[in-house]
């Protein structure tokens, strides 16, 4: 058995599964039931300056009858009072010493109140601070939240204003509500924060009521601009955190990922492109704290196969596997081919390639069922008609190089050769 | 042993001859299935029906929560797609080649959906089509089946004036008086065929019979063309000694009394021999069983193998409780006091191929006699040979003869349905119907 213990900025926990600052965590009640369903730590719901949340709060998105490829929020920070959550975090602490507890914090946007707060949090013993730089709504209208996160120059200033009296490790939180998250991370890290976490939700409408023309949620007839997040924002929090694991200025600080968690897989994905642990917000929201029982088995099975030991084992692994288009080899070239054995004859690949790819399937008519086959020489390797397939293997891409020589794109027009004439 | 009525109690009855089929009880099972189509291109499903209903578009529909356009997908190419949803032997068409099929899982339940867009258009009495403006051609139809039906819907779409002629007293044909209880009611069958004729062109004149209150002649003196649609009739006769018997009846006659009056009414032996594997058989078969018949045994003179119904339509007989007895031939029916008693079959075997490509039974000299107390024949039905004898139309053996225009050798008569096809499905009476009508507007230069 792999080894799922984890130590993130010196923080220990069980596993390197944490429940993000959000709806879970915000109060003693459900900690404690995250605790107990095995939850590796908490990112205790943002704490500031209390305030008022609106009704209705969440909306989501449904995507052919499957409901919930992506979430949406209006809820701001938490709505509790200030020294009620720091009581409750210290007898929540008592009960579980083992988990990891960081305490959320966003203060109104002066050094008194960051000293403050942060002095606040601190004394409750809790074993490190989370700046939420990211949220998209509500608090940016006061100057908060993702307003700091977008200005590398404000995110720089508060970050030096914590660090002045921060005795536990601190973790920046970044909005992905941005061109770059570069920038504001390069920015905290020579701040002095210990790490970065990322990604906050994404700015979205997630759809409109047809009937009332009134976008979701409604709040009494209107809307306002939600945070996204769930399954749909991995692929966008994935990209976010490898340009931090890429850049010289950013890549040694420890990156807890965040962004639409809700398998294994994903999180296995998130530790490969260099995260350092985990945080999970909506996923939990829609199936309940008992996820960690397959997060934490899936993870653990996947490294015995692999051979990993221990998290550490394959952090940032796929990383170097991303490269700028420029470097990638125009020698490489795959073609489908069907399985004819495993093919339905849905036709699916068929109409995919022929009406937006490159004619490179042809079909045979049969009653009921037609004949699919690769055109190989018209073939581009371009893999919409295996992603369309229905059928598990039943395309499948075979290599065929153009030559044997790597070659990229610069040297392709350094030495002239012929572009497509078709 | 006898033939009574009344032999289950009412509520018992009605359970039996409920919806065997029923629909599906929240919209989110429909959605659920829906979802789970994978919108084939080119689709073997569309391929099997008859009428092509572009099956894949109609399902998308549902899932995108367009039901009204999935309506109008079906009803456009199917005018009795709510009716198709629920009689339809699906697993020989559309669900039969469903590719779900080749992944060994359950094929979509496509007339299940077909029946969830069309209910609801029906009970919201969605209009779907709108008429064009009257063309001033008249056109007769008869029959009021579904290929006559089709095709009157068609042609009043088109703005040409309908007048729609029915020896019955109810418009549906088979629909109405044929197809087995527990696949349509007669309520159904009213609402279908008003659902269509609401577009209204079409003049529904019942109890008009061709060959008595009506002829040929006088059809096409006063119609610029004519359509018939008048399917077959009763089953054509055993042709053996003691077929006049007390208790042996036709099996279109026995289904069209359980479809025209009270189940309780309905009388059925206590040992019932069915003659035949078709589907009429099946369902004289069932139904003689749910009325209560203690013992129902099917007759086929073939094989297992060369049975004329599905599996599926086999399995509803075999789970209903019915008896088979394969290779066998009735030869006669012997009585006492003018009522059925035995009925002696010949044993048969398989021969070489006959003229359907199957092997033809052959008597085997050897016989067998069934204690029985009722005989019903579903050996096939008969055309309306002397009918269209008398009306000088080309036929064969009572099935009238076509061209590839649908049209007979009578200049601007044109026919199809069973009438045409000697016994199909409704679904492709309804084809019939569509194409009599296409043929019939280029005939009329529409
Ligand atoms: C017992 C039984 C069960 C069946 N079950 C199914 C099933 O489950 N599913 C399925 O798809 N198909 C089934 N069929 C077949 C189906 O009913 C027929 O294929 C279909 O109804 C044919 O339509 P049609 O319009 O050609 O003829 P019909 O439905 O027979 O309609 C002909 C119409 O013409 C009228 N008519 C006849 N003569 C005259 C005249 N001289 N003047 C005026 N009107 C006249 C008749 O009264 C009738 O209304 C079944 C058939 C039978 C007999
Ligand atoms: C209802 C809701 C409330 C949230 N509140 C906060 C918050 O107070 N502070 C914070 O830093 N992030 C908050 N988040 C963002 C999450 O912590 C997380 O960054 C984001 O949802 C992406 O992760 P996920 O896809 O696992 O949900 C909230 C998210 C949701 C859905
Ligand atoms: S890989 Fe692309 S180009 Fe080749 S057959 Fe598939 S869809 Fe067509
Ligand atoms: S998509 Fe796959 S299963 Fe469908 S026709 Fe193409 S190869 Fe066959
Ligand atoms: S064959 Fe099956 S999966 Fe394909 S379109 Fe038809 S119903 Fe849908």
């Amino acid at each position: 058995m792999a080894n799922l213990q984890s130590s993130f900025l010196g923080i220990k926990s069980p596993n390197p599964f944490w429940l993000a600052s959000g709806p879970p965590t915000d109060k003693k009640i459900n900690v404690l039931r995250a605790f107990e369903a095995g939850w590796g730590g908490v990112v205790w719901k943002t704490l500031g300056t209390q305030i008022k949340n609106v009704s209705s709060r969440y909306s989501s998105l449904n995507f052919n009858g499957k409901k919930i490829a992506g979430f949406n929020n209006i809820e701001l920070i938490s709505d509790r009072p200030l020294e009620l959550n720091l009581q409750e975090i210290r007898e929540v602490m008592k009960l579980f010493p083992d988990r990891a507890m960081v305490i959320s914090l966003m203060a109104d946007n002066d050094r008194k109140s960051w000293h403050e707060l942060v002095k606040k949090a601190q004394d409750t013993g809790a074993h490190g601070l989370e700046l939420n730089f990211g949220c998209p709504h509500g608090m940016v209208e006061r100057g908060m939240g993702a307003t700091v996160g977008q200005d590398p120059e404000i995110a720089k200033m508060i970050v030096e204003w914590v660090m002045e009296v921060a005795e536990i490790p601190v973790i920046t939180k970044l909005t992905p509500n941005v061109h770059s998250v570069v920038p504001v991370g390069k920015a905290c890290i020579e701040a002095g924060s210990n790490g970065l976490s990322l990604i906050n939700t994404i700015q979205s409408v997630t759809g409109i009521d047809l009937d009332t023309l009134i976008p979701n949620p409604n709040v009494g007839g209107k809307s306002s601009f939600g945070g996204y997040c769930g399954p749909a924002v991995k692929p966008i929090a994935l990209k976010f955190i490898t340009t931090l694991a890429q850049d010289e200025a950013t890549c040694r600080t420890p990156i807890s990922g965040i962004g639409g968690i809700a398998t294994w897989k994903d999180a296995v994905e998130f530790i490969l492109l260099g995260a350092g642990n985990l945080q999970v917000c909506t996923a939990v929201m829609l199936n309940g704290f008992r996820i960690i029982r397959d997060l934490c088995d899936g993870m653990n099975n996947w490294m015995d196969e692999k051979g990993y030991q221990t998290i550490n084992d394959f952090i940032g692994l796929s990383v170097p596997k991303l490269t700028r288009w420029e470097e990638l080899d125009i020698n490489y070239h795959i073609v489908a081919q069907i399985n004819q054995e495993k093919c339905i004859h849905c036709g699916l690949c068929y109409i995919a390639c022929e009406d937006t790819s490159h004619q490179s399937i042809s079909k045979e008519d049969g009653y009921p069922y037609n004949t699919y086959n690769i055109k190989e020489i018209e073939c581009v390797g371009c893999n919409l008609c295996k992603i369309v397939c229905p059928v598990d293997g039943c395309i499948t891409m075979i290599e065929q190089r153009k030559g044997d020589e790597y070659l990229n794109w610069k040297e392709f027009q350094k030495r002239g050769l012929p572009l497509n004439d078709h | 042993m006898a033939i009574v009525n009344n032999r289950l109690p009412k509520e018992d009855l009605e359970a039996l001859f409920s919806d065997i089929h029923p629909p599906f009880e929240h919209d989110e099972g429909a959605a659920i299935e829906a979802n789970r189509c994978i919108n084939c291109f080119d689709a073997p499903c569309t391929k099997l029906c008859p009428t092509k209903i572009d099956i894949p578009l109609f399902i998308k529909q549902i899932s995108s929560g367009n039901i009204k356009g999935s309506a109008r997908t079906i009803f456009s190419s199917n005018i009795m797609g709510a009716g198709c949803s629920k009689v339809c032997p699906v697993e020989k068409l559309c669900e039969g080649v469903c590719v779900y099929n080749l992944l060994k899982e359950e094929p979509i339940h496509i007339a299940k959906l077909q029946r969830y867009s069309t209910e609801k258009a029906m009970n919201n009495k969605w209009r779907l089509f709108e008429r064009k403006a009257s063309t001033g051609k008249k056109v007769a139809v008869v029959g009021a089946g579904p290929a006559g039906l089709a095709c009157a819907h068609a042609l009043s779409l088109q703005g040409i004036e309908v007048t729609l002629f029915e020896k019955e007293e109810k418009a549906g044909g088979l629909m109405t008086y044929g197809i087995a209880a527990y696949k349509v009611t007669p309520e159904f069958c009213k609402e279908e065929v008003d659902y269509i004729t609401s577009v209204g062109g079409i003049d529904v004149q019942v109890k008009k019979e061709l060959g008595r209150e009506i002829t040929l002649t006088e059809l096409r003196q006063k119609y610029d063309a004519v359509f018939l649609g008048i399917g077959v009739g009763i089953a054509r006769s055993l042709g053996i000694p003691g077929e006049d018997l007390e208790g042996v009846v036709d099996a279109i006659s026995f289904i069209y009394n359980i479809r025209t009056s009270d189940y309780s009414k309905i009388a059925v032996g206590d040992k019932v021999a069915v003659i035949g594997m078709g589907m009429t058989a099946i369902d004289a078969a069932t139904q003689s069983k749910r009325l209560g018949a203690a013992d129902v045994t099917m007759i086929y003179r073939r094989s297992e193998n060369e049975k004329p119904c599905t599996d599926a339509q086999f399995d509803l007989a075999r789970y209903d409780g019915c008896s088979f007895i394969w290779l066998a031939s009735p030869k006669e029916i012997k009585g006492e006091n003018g009522k059925v008693k035995k009925l002696v079959c010949n044993k048969m075997k398989l021969g070489g191929p006959d003229s359907s490509g199957r092997r033809a039974p052959v008597i085997t000299g050897e016989t067998f006699t069934l204690e029985v107390d009722m005989i019903i024949n579903a050996t096939g039905q008969m055309p309306f040979e002397e009918l269209i004898n008398n009306s000088s139309i080309r036929n064969r053996n009572g099935k009238i003869l076509i061209n590839e225009a649908f049209e007979t050798n009578i200049p601007g008569v044109f026919a199809g349905g069973d009438a045409v096809n000697g016994g199909k499905e409704v679904v492709n009476a309804v084809q019939d119907g569509k194409n009599g009508a296409k043929a019939i507007l280029s005939y009329l230069g529409i």
